[in-house]
């Protein structure tokens, strides 16, 4: 089950190896993202798309705000 | 969305999946670095004097008058423990009774402004109003610091030199990250 955190947990587990994406579309993340973040728009996220990610480390997950 | 996107993720086999509720408005308020085309575009938390004088409600205005005249400071935010913003002491509020209160003179609860939020629409707000000088604090209200208008305007000024003047900025039309110019 996803777990929620904060700011502080999140640039902890960014200094253990943790993933960053970004679900909001292209364009919003172009504009402004996280350090290391990569995209992948929500409406895009399948098994092709998260090739990307290592499947066996942390995973965080962001958008604007709390929508 | 990040909320459907984590579930998502575990759903595809991801075995870690973490939830940063509260976006990358909350990351960005915070002064945290950014990346993309408005990483570039000045910010208040970028010319702010973070070296402000400060006091607290229960001091004397007398004492603290002192402090900040021998600093070179007409203004002096009133803190409490946490540096959180409760009021500000400037122009009238000096001319009372040295030994009253600082909390039965400051101005209380001045606008304050978050450090990601864009310089050139501040200034213009800022000059709209009249306004010399802005108080800059984080999401939770604690202080970080002072921008003055002179320091933002030669800030832009540099910007405008360095990119030739006539260039359309990324971001023209928005205030900060989240928020789009009315």
């Amino acid at each position: 089950m996803p777990k929620d955190i904060n700011r502080d947990e999140v640039q902890r587990l960014l200094q253990n190896g943790a993933q960053l994406v970004e679900a909001l579309p292209a364009e919003e993340y172009n504009e402004a993202h996280l350090p290391s973040a990569i995209n992948i728009p929500l409406k895009k996220l399948n098994k092709q798309t998260i090739e990307l990610l290592d499947k066996s480390r942390p995973v965080i997950t962001y958008c604007s705000d709390f929508q | 969305m990040s909320g459907r996107a984590a579930w998502r993720l575990e759903s595809l086999g991801c075995s870690l999946v973490y939830r940063y509720a509260a976006g990358k408005l909350d990351w960005f308020a915070w002064a945290l670095p950014m990346e993309g085309e408005f990483a570039a575009i000045p910010k208040a938390g970028d010319v702010i004097q973070a070296e402000v004088p400060t006091c607290v409600l229960t001091d004397r205005l007398g004492e603290v008058y002192q402090r900040c005249q021998a600093a070179g400071w007409k203004v002096c935010i009133v803190v409490n423990d946490s540096r959180i913003v409760l009021g500000r002491l400037r122009r009238e509020a000096w001319k009372a009774d040295p030994e009253t209160p600082v909390e039965q003179v400051m101005e209380e609860g001045p606008t304050t402004f978050r450090p990601d939020h864009f310089l050139e629409p501040l200034v213009r707000r800022m000059r709209d109003k009249k306004v010399g000088s802005v108080i800059v604090t984080n999401p939770d209200g604690a202080l970080l610091g002072i921008l003055y208008r002179k320091d933002a305007e030669e800030r832009l000024q540099e910007e405008r030199l360095r990119k030739g003047g006539a260039e359309k900025n990324a971001g023209q039309e928005w205030v900060s990250v989240g928020y789009r110019r009315r």
